[in-house]
């Protein structure tokens, strides 16, 4: 059987790749896709402790709500993203700086 | 009838706040409260007449009552009302004169007119515009704007003269004769949009007032001398009098001479005796009604009143064919010199009314010197005679202005609409653009002669010449040979003005169109006039002297006993002294003389001529036109001073440097105090502080906004950044430690 790191060092990965994306990214899309990926690796670590620790637990639920809750946020986000690009023409997220002081 | 004394100076008195406060806008009403008022005093005035001289020893058991009035250390002022003799005569002549005067007001002031279009009140009214036919006026008198204010003034004089004439003592005497100084003054400057009538109001006030600062020292002097002002206890019983007797200490006078000049001094600002005439004449600024209410009812009339009030205390110590007291002697030279004085200004003046006014002026001077001489009878007859006909010649006088105003609008005809009225412009008071009118006016012609008759004295007929050979019969008897004399001539001059007046009015040829177009003026003036005209006449015939040849025969002298009673005691007994025809021959011959001469001198004057009289007489003439050049001499003696001590000294000076000097250096030293600490502690220290705090936080905020760069992103990595920082942190000092 793999042993429980495995799955913690994967998550934890993929964790890291999602960081790097939401900072890295230019493209508001590619941001949020990233943001899809670091919720993912927290259910992996979900997922992975309730198989090895704590089997008796009915800890799928945890995961279905961070499913549903990535996919409102999901909707949200893009219908900001295709509002903001009607306006503005842009999806960059560097251009987005309405909020610079 | 005690009580009914009160009440005579009541509704003039109440006309006043009538109109002033209620009346004002309507002018029919107003002048129906004011003539009313008049007429009630005349009427109450008339019944206590009738009730004086059918009371047996009136002297004695005077009408009129007393009440308390101020408490004093010892008692109570007593004021009071009082018709003796004295009183009972002025009372008569001031409520008949009054009445007619008031009568006269209504036409003289235009009821009726309409309301001039240029009229503006306190300037006399201009005359209105009336639509004739299609582009054509016709220009008529118009109505005084002021017309109620007119007659609530002159109510209220009313009411002053009857307080004075009632009054049973000095003060509330007093008090009426301060009233009708400020009467005199609003009335004088009633068309105060004129300066000469306000400066003559002004010089009216305070001429007066020079005597009546005397005559009030004299009151108080009075009072400390006889703890009293009433004319019984101060004038007239033996314990005051004999106090007054003593020496007061001062240029070897008495008391009551001393209190007598005094008293006198006031006297001579009130009825315009020589050093303050100078009042009167231009006390002509205001409306004739006003002039002829100064000069014949009130004003000047009180004066004398006065005077012959306080022959007590002038004639105490002085008997029947002594050398006269130092009082009297004041009195009898300051009377003589002004009637000479004014007579002869008279002569020269061209002016309708001044020639009254200096006629007046000359009149009163036989009054005091009458008193001056001890002729107390002759003195009050000719007050009241002199009432009569001079305020029958002011109404006559106005009535002719009035008349030439007619018609010098009248002499321009029909005028366009549009502009100006053309034609000369001629002064209606210039007796030199008169002439004529003898027929133009003819009620106004035979009542002014019947006024200028017995102004100049015509023998027989008229009162002025009973009144006046009185006095000169007076100064004679008296054995005042100079007085005499002088008195003659003013008599002389007096006829002779007087003639030269109604020549140069009435008769030969007009010399404007304005005196040919005159016309004779409504009833409301007419009839005073007739009325007047007839006391002209009639009231010398109550003093014919018994000693007079013929007439004396069937003359009971009723004034002679019935003012005689008021002699003072001691000078009883001399009474009829048997009179030389001397004086009674000089009034003949000066008044014929006078007005034979006159209308001699003045009957062909043609228009545009200069007086007759300028050239025989030269220089002398021009100075007498100028009054002597007093009027000229007080101005820069006074007036002059006065107006540097207030414009230069005053207020230049005192004022404007030094008082204003010390305030501004005050307000200067505070400036600068302020100023210092402006600059070094509110802008240095409190400012600079405040300025820091706000510069300080607004460069910190400058450098904090450079961090807000609106990538989310770099907030994002700071945040990353910033917890792995606090995690390690937070791991190193948990786990490690």
């Amino acid at each position: 059987m793999i042993p429980l790191s495995w799955y913690l060092i994967f998550a934890a990965l993929l964790f890291c790749v999602g960081l790097f994306g939401v900072m890295a990214r230019r493209n508001a899309v590619a941001v949020l896709m990233s943001i899809e990926l670091m919720l993912n690796a927290v259910n992996v670590n979900l997922l992975a402790f309730w198989r090895y620790l704590y089997p008796d637990v009915q800890a799928q639920i945890f995961v279905v709500i961070v499913l549903a809750a990535a996919a409102a946020e999901a909707v949200i986000g893009l219908a900001l993203i295709i509002s903001v690009y009607r306006r503005r023409k842009t999806v960059f997220a560097d251009d987005l700086t309405l909020l610079k002081g | 009838m005690d009580i009914l004394v009160w009440f005579i100076p009541l509704p003039p008195l109440l006309a006043f706040f009538a109109i002033v406060l209620y009346s004002n806008p309507r002018k029919a009403l107003s002048h129906s409260i004011a003539i009313g008022g008049a007429l009630l005093s005349w009427l109450m005035g008339m019944i206590v007449f009738i009730a004086a001289i059918t009371r047996p020893d009136l002297r004695a058991h005077p009408i009129g009552s007393v009440i308390n009035w101020l408490p004093v250390a010892n008692g109570w002022f007593q004021i009071g009302v009082r018709i003796d003799p004295l009183s009972a005569v002025v009372l008569f002549f001031v409520v008949w004169t009054v009445l007619g005067i008031f009568l006269y007001s209504v036409g003289y002031q235009n009821f009726g007119q309409p309301a001039g279009e240029h009229d503006h009140p306190g300037l006399p009214p201009e005359g209105a515009a009336i639509r004739v036919r299609k582009g054509l006026t016709h220009h008529v008198m118009s109505i005084e704007p002021l017309y109620s204010r007119f007659f609530a003034l002159i109510s209220l004089f009313a009411f002053a003269m009857l307080l004075l004439v009632v009054s049973d003592n000095l003060l509330t005497l007093y008090i009426g004769w301060e009233i009708m100084g400020f009467c005199s003054y609003a009335l004088i400057g009633f068309w105060y949009g004129k300066k000469s009538a306000r400066d003559a109001a002004i010089k009216a006030f305070l001429t007066t007032r020079v005597g009546d600062m005397f005559l009030f020292i004299g009151l108080i002097a009075l009072y400390v001398q006889t703890g009293s002002l009433s004319y019984a206890g101060s004038l007239e019983s033996s314990a005051a009098l004999a106090k007054l007797a003593a020496p007061a200490g001062f240029l070897g006078l008495t008391w009551a001479g001393l209190i007598g000049i005094l008293i006198f001094i006031g006297v001579v600002g009130k009825s315009a005796q020589f050093p303050l005439h100078v009042w009167l004449p231009d006390a002509m600024e205001g409306p004739t009604p006003v002039s002829a209410m100064i000069h014949a009812a009130t004003m000047v009339s009180a004066g004398v009143y006065l005077a012959i009030r306080i022959f007590p205390l002038v004639t105490l110590g002085w008997q029947q064919g002594a050398p006269i007291t130092a009082a009297m002697t004041v009195m009898a030279a300051i009377g003589t010199f002004t009637a000479l004085f004014a007579a002869s200004i008279a002569v020269t003046q061209n002016d309708i009314k001044r020639v009254l006014a200096y006629s007046t002026i000359s009149q009163l001077g036989f009054m005091i010197a009458a008193l001056g001489v001890g002729a107390y009878v002759a003195a009050v007859f000719h007050l009241m005679t002199h009432a009569f006909f001079k305020g029958l010649l002011f109404l006559g006088s106005g009535s002719v202005i009035h008349g030439m105003e007619h018609g010098a609008m009248h002499a321009q005809g029909d005028q366009p609409a549009e502009g100006h009225p053309t034609g000369e412009h001629v002064d209606p008071q210039d007796m030199f653009n008169m002439g004529g009118l003898k027929d133009r006016m003819p009620i106004t012609f035979w009542t002014f002669l019947a006024g200028g008759m017995a102004l100049s004295g015509l023998p027989l007929v008229t009162a002025g010449f009973w009144s006046k050979d009185e006095i000169l019969a007076g100064a004679f008897n008296g054995n005042h040979l100079l007085i005499f004399i002088v008195l003659a001539i003013s008599a002389l001059l007096t006829a002779f003005y007087t003639m030269r007046q109604i020549t140069l009015t009435f008769l030969g040829q007009p010399r404007t169109e304005a005196a040919r177009h005159a016309q004779e003026n409504t009833r409301t003036m007419t009839i005073p006039l007739i009325v007047l005209a007839v006391f002209a006449v009639a009231a010398g015939w109550v003093g014919i002297p018994r000693s007079f040849p013929g007439l004396g025969a069937i003359s009971s002298n009723p004034l002679e006993s019935f003012v005689g009673t008021m002699i003072p005691a001691w000078l009883e007994g001399h009474a009829d002294v048997a009179g030389s025809s001397i004086p009674l021959l000089t009034s003949l011959l000066v008044s014929l003389l006078g007005l034979y001469v006159g209308y001699m001198v003045y009957r062909k004057v043609d228009a545009g001529a200069e007086d007759p009289l300028r050239r025989p007489l030269g220089a002398w003439y021009a100075w007498a036109q100028n009054r002597y050049g007093i009027d000229a001499l007080y101005h820069t003696l006074f007036v002059r001073p006065a107006v540097w001590l207030s414009e230069v000294f005053t207020y230049q000076i005192l004022d404007k440097k030094i008082i204003d000097g010390i305030l501004e250096g005050i307000a200067r030293g505070t400036l600068g105090l302020g100023s210092l600490m402006r600059r070094f502690i509110d802008v240095a220290l409190v400012n600079r502080a405040g300025d820091l705090t706000g510069s300080g936080v607004r460069g910190l905020g400058g450098e904090m906004r450079k961090a807000q760069t609106g990538k989310v992103q770099q907030y994002m990595l700071l945040a990353v950044l910033l917890t792995v920082l606090v995690g390690a942190v937070l791991f190193f000092i948990l786990v490690r430690a």
